[in-house]
């Protein structure tokens, strides 16, 4: 442990109006806290810059996963294992059960919050390319205001978001239309379990009549932030799959994703190695429509 | 063998029930009274002069206990094989993360602030870090950059040791490789390269030391408990370190979570300074290192590089060679010249050379000391021979098995050292079997069916190869190891070594030989924690030679103890364990205690010239074949291990599950080693010391691992057994990529070998890659960001 616990503050309000209360009267003197998995290895490593943590990991009203006729709602408190173990998301959101059950151990799974994993904004987290891919929405809260915004419009670089300094993520909203879409989600790691990803893609698309009529591609580890591959859909959308003009669209996919990444060299992998298999990967789910 | 034979049945674990019920206490579960806590403010540039040394004026330093160079009371030195290596750096650093300065303080939280507090000026030097730039700086005549000076010890300006060595008379094998080399059908040469490895136990090195002192101030006495492999080892580096006798150095070594020869060495560094604090402060001191100290600044595996030159015929027989070795020793000598060593040995493998040539050298670079690692050299050459084995077979046009077969040193020849097998060898058999077990030849023809119509490629590959047990050449009779087995008064035996428990099994199977040859059930034998105030040196825990030398003098003092009683105590010939315990009861009673003790003695005369480097390498060798199936993606460039077959003649198996366990730990270290694990340095200074980019494979990684065993009793080991402790690290990495290389017919020549290289070698075969123009600079982390340091 390289940093001394005494230096550090723990609240942990009893509510959420109080724990909002508290981040409107002193904006960016607090920390808020949820599982703790991200934060904890920064203060093990002695690299936590803030001081001050205001613990929202007990808080029920943060931790839900909820249907409506239309949409999936998710609490930001709710943990990777409630995720994996949720039916509706199972049968529904596939990719997001998926990139939950590889995300960490098991034990990161108990603790690990999917309201972390988006606000943590790091551009190699597994969840962001799931929730890009489904369209997802964020709800912001502050002690003043509510708001939602579409999710591919949060990350605004690296490690930088939306979120005003007062303001807590509450709920993560998905459209329930996916039943008919092919969807397709790959983690490239590090190695197949405990790993950072050194690129990963989660798509869905909707083909009818062979032809693409919707799809999404988000990314992890191309950019910055989590990227939504909107060059490629661009390309890809209204196209025809398989026949003649396949191999040419394949190909400008992959040029357009290539476009569209702008990854680095750094210690777990090569730029370049990450826009080839970025491509790969598109390419594997475009074979697979 | 009899038939209820404990020697080759699995008893449990003698420290397991603790283990499993988390009673085992670690050196961080123990607490000293008044003990205090020790931190190490370590070099930040790889090599310079230390100008001056400031202390922050936010510290109140009267608290702490504060060692520097100048408090060392003996010589500033972490003895090994010579004394290049200070304890605490004093006037230069020559490694990054090297000790300057050590701090003690009641509450550990405070030692924070005050390694940060304390600011060290450098005039910076130039420094070298890999082989070829140490070469370079000797060939250049670049003064500036000769980091080592040589030594008395056979050291040269930047080289701390090289062997030369012969299959015969130097000038008749100089001979037989010209005309070999002339009259050869064909000519091949290949270059292999191997990295660093982190020995990654699960217990970072700590130690807690104690001291006393005369009236006058003066060191008495010191005591080190602790993580560790080799108690003596400890005790010869702190009668340097305070100037005092042996036995006023007492080492005790606690519980310990992993070793793989990275607590061989190291505990001399850790234990010195712990007892230097100790004696600064007057408190006993606790150090133990974080995983992100203990990776930055301890020892790793060698890297190497190995250049082979093989003159064959036709017909795939070897007919001469030469081999060039040369590893990377780190800034300090410490072992390096024993892992050369080892490694030269090997280098030859399991074939029969008419006339061959080793020459091996271990260079100095300017980063933390390498240093043991299961082992010890031979995986790095051996990797390059059995590499190089399959580049031979495909240049002459056979199989990599038919080469092999046309090669293979079988009973009665001579090793490349002109070690006589006269212990039975059969590697044919052993081959046939392995290839059998694994499915080879149906796969082979299998795999290059389905690879036609598939993005994932399959592959076969094998290695085949030997591992030596016990130290090389005179180094059992110089260690003239020594073991005592005392009956107490209750009439249960105990043994008194200082062979090490560190998870392999040292404890049962040294209990498992005394119960078979004092014919008593294993529960009544015991085995005392090794606290050098008690138990003899029976040498160090290293090199494969716990089971077969110590077992052999465990089991030859056990003989003589039931000798004893059957000559003095009227024990009958065949007894019962009522008969035993009445008949040293009677002893005991007699004579007041009874203690059976023996020195290592050879069980067959060896014969070893250090100076020309020939003879009896090694008492036995462990024969083995291992073969890895394997999968690459070509959409993610991965390689992975799909199946593993590891079989082993390792004579008489004594505890099969230990056993198994070994060979299977031992396979997966391998597979981290060839496909996982990279160490990223930077200016000497290793970046991902952490777990989260230091990639060790976990089991989703790993493939199923059957092991297999041929049993070939040896006379040197105890119920006729031979060492196996290192062996599985020697044949998983080249099995690996001669499967690799079977599954994509692209050889590659250097470990680890990590998708991004393996993309760099597809990447022209699929669609051209894009950008990418950002130089690799290993210290960005984007996802944490955590690595970025100044
Ligand atoms: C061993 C290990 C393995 C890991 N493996 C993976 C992996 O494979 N994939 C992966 O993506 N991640 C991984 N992580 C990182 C981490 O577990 C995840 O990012 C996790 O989702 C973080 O959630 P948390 O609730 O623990 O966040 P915390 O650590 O509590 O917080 C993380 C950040 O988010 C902020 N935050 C949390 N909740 C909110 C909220 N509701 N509103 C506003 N801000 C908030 C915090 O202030 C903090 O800045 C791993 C971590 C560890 C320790």
């Amino acid at each position: 442990m390289r940093s001394d616990v005494t230096q550090f503050e723990l609240t942990a309000p009893a509510t959420l109006t109080e724990v909002l209360r508290r981040l409107a009267d002193n904006p960016g003197r607090h920390t808020v806290l949820a599982g703790g998995t991200e934060l904890m290895v920064a203060l093990n490593t002695g690299r936590l810059a803030t001081h001050s943590f205001l613990s929202i990991q007990h808080l029920r009203e943060l931790r839900f996963i909820r249907e409506t006729p239309d949409t999936i709602q998710i609490g930001a408190g709710a943990t990777f294992t409630d995720i994996r173990g949720s039916k509706i998301i199972c049968a529904e959101l596939p990719l997001l059960a998926q990139s939950a059950s590889w995300t960490g151990s098991v034990a990161n799974q108990n603790r690990g919050t999917l309201g972390g994993n988006i606000c943590n904004a790091s551009p190699a987290a597994d969840t962001p390319p799931a929730l890009l891919a489904y369209d997802a929405n964020v709800t912001l809260i502050s002690a003043a205001s509510m708001r939602e915004l579409p999710y591919r419009d949060f990350h605004l670089g690296y490690k930088r978001t939306a979120m005003r300094s007062d303001e807590l993520l509450h709920t993560i909203t998905l459209p329930r239309i996916y039943a008919g879409h092919r969807q397709y989600i790959r983690k490239v790691g590090t190695r197949n379990a405990q790993a950072i990803s050194k690129v990963a893609l989660a798509a869905i698309a909707l083909v009818e009549a062979g032809r693409i009529i919707d799809i999404r591609v988000g990314a992890a580890s191309l950019a910055d932030r989590p990227l939504r591959c909107t060059a490629a859909e661009t390309v890809l959308i209204g196209q025809t799959i398989g026949g003649e003009g396949m191999e040419a669209l394949v190909r400008k996919a992959r040029a357009a994703l290539a476009g569209e990444a702008e990854p680095i060299d750094d210690i777990r992998s090569t730029a370049k190695y990450r826009i080839a298999v970025g491509a790969n990967l598109l390419e594997e789910f475009l074979r697979s429509l | 063998m009899p038939e209820n034979s404990i020697l080759g049945s699995s008893p449990l674990r003698k420290e397991g029930r603790a283990k499993v019920l988390g009673e085992a206490k670690y050196v961080d579960d123990l607490s000293l009274p008044g003990m205090w806590f020790g931190a190490t403010v370590r070099s930040t540039i790889a090599r310079g002069k230390i100008r001056k040394i400031t202390f922050s004026q936010d510290v109140n330093w009267s608290e702490y206990a504060i060692v520097t160079a100048s408090d060392v009371p003996g010589e500033n030195t972490i003895v090994h094989l010579t004394r290049d290596h200070p304890c605490l750096a004093a006037e230069q650093v020559n490694h990054p993360e090297e000790p300057i300065l050590l701090l003690a303080h009641p509450d550990k939280k405070a030692l924070l602030a005050a390694t940060a507090g304390v600011h060290i000026d450098y005039e910076e030097l130039p420094g070298v870090f890999t082989i070829e730039e140490s070469e370079a700086a000797v060939e250049n005549g670049d003064t500036e950059r000769i980091i080592w000076p040589g030594s008395d010890a056979g050291g040269t300006a930047n080289c701390f040791k090289q062997y030369l060595m012969y299959s015969a008379d130097a000038k008749d094998t100089e001979q037989g490789l010209a005309l070999a080399f002339e009259n050869a059908d064909y000519i091949v040469q290949g270059e292999y390269s191997t990295g660093a490895q982190e020995q990654l136990y699960i217990e970072n090195n700590g130690v807690i030391a104690e001291c006393n002192k005369d009236a006058d101030g003066r060191v008495t006495d010191v005591c080190v408990r602790g993580s560790m492999q080799c108690p003596y080892y400890l005790v010869h580096a702190l009668t340097l370190v305070f100037g005092l006798p042996e036995e006023k150095c007492r080492v005790i070594q606690t519980e310990t979570g992993g070793a793989f020869g990275g607590k061989e060495d190291f505990p001399s560094v850790i234990g010195s300074h712990a007892a230097l604090l100790a004696m600064k402060c007057g408190h006993p001191v606790k150090i133990t290192y974080d995983r992100a100290e203990d990776m930055a600044a301890t020892t790793k595996r060698h890297p190497s590089r190995t250049r082979h030159r093989t003159a064959v015929s036709k017909d795939g027989k070897l007919l001469g060679g030469t081999i060039e070795f040369a590893i990377d020793g780190g800034a300090y000598a410490t072992l390096s010249p024993v892992v050369l060593s080892r490694g030269t040995i090997h280098a030859p493998g399991p074939y029969k050379w008419p006339y061959l040539r080793v020459r091996a050298k271990a260079m100095a670079t300017n980063v933390p000391p390498h240093g043991a690692f299961r082992g010890f050299g031979a995986p790095q050459s051996l990797f390059a021979l059995e590499r190089h084995m399959d580049k031979v077979a495909k240049v002459v046009g056979l199989t990599p098995e038919e080469l092999r077969r046309r090669n293979f040193l079988s009973t009665g020849d001579c090793t490349a050292t002109g070690q006589p097998l006269n212990d039975p060898v059969d590697m044919q058999k052993l081959l046939t079997r392995a290839l059998e077990e694994h499915g080879y030849h149906e796969k082979l023809k299998r795999f290059a069916e389905e690879n036609k119509h598939s993005s994932i490629k399959r592959g076969v590959g094998f290695a085949t190869f030997m591992h030596g047990a016990g130290f090389t050449g005179s180094g059992e009779r110089r260690l003239n190891s020594l073991v005592h087995v005392e009956v107490n008064a209750d009439g249960r035996p105990n043994l008194l070594v200082s062979s090490t428990e560190f998870g392999q099994g040292t404890n049962t199977i040294l209990c498992q030989v005394a119960a078979q040859a004092l014919s008593l059930p294993y529960e009544n034998i015991s085995i005392a924690q090794p606290d050098t105030r008690v138990v003899p040196n029976s040498g160090p825990t290293v090199a494969s030679r716990t089971a077969m030398i110590v077992g052999k003098l465990v089991e030859r003092a056990c003989k003589k103890l039931l000798t004893t009683l059957q000559d003095y105590a009227s024990l009958p010939p065949q007894h019962t364990p009522g008969e035993f315990r009445k008949a040293a009861g009677f002893y005991v009673a007699e004579h007041g205690s009874l203690r059976s003790s023996v020195r290592y003695e050879p069980v067959k005369p060896i014969f070893w010239d250090d100076e020309l480097y020939r003879g009896d390498a090694y008492p036995a060798y462990a024969w083995a074949v291992y073969v890895a199936e394997v999968a690459v993606d070509l959409n993610t460039y991965m390689a992975t291990v799909t199946r593993f077959d590891a079989l082993q003649e390792v004579g008489k198996v004594m505890h099969p599950v230990l056993a198994k366990g070994q060979v299977e730990g031992g396979v997966a270290q391998g597979i981290g080693y060839a496909l996982y694990e990279k160490c990223v340095w930077k200016n000497g200074r290793m970046l991902n010391n952490q777990m989260t980019n230091y990639i060790m494979p976990t089991s989703a990684d790993l493939p199923p691992i059957h092991v297999h065993f041929e049993e070939v009793p040896s006379a040197h080991g105890p119920g006729g057994a031979k060492g196996i402790g290192e062996l599985p690290m020697d044949g998983p990495a080249p099995a690996i990529l001669n499967a690799i290389e079977n599954a994509t017919g692209v050889a590659f020549h250097s470990i680890p070998l990590l998708p991004e290289d393996l993309f760099e070698r597809f990447a022209s075969f699929t669609e051209r890659a894009h950008g990418g123009s950002e130089e690799l600079d290993g210290s960005i982390d984007r996802d944490t960001r955590t690595e970025v340091d100044a």
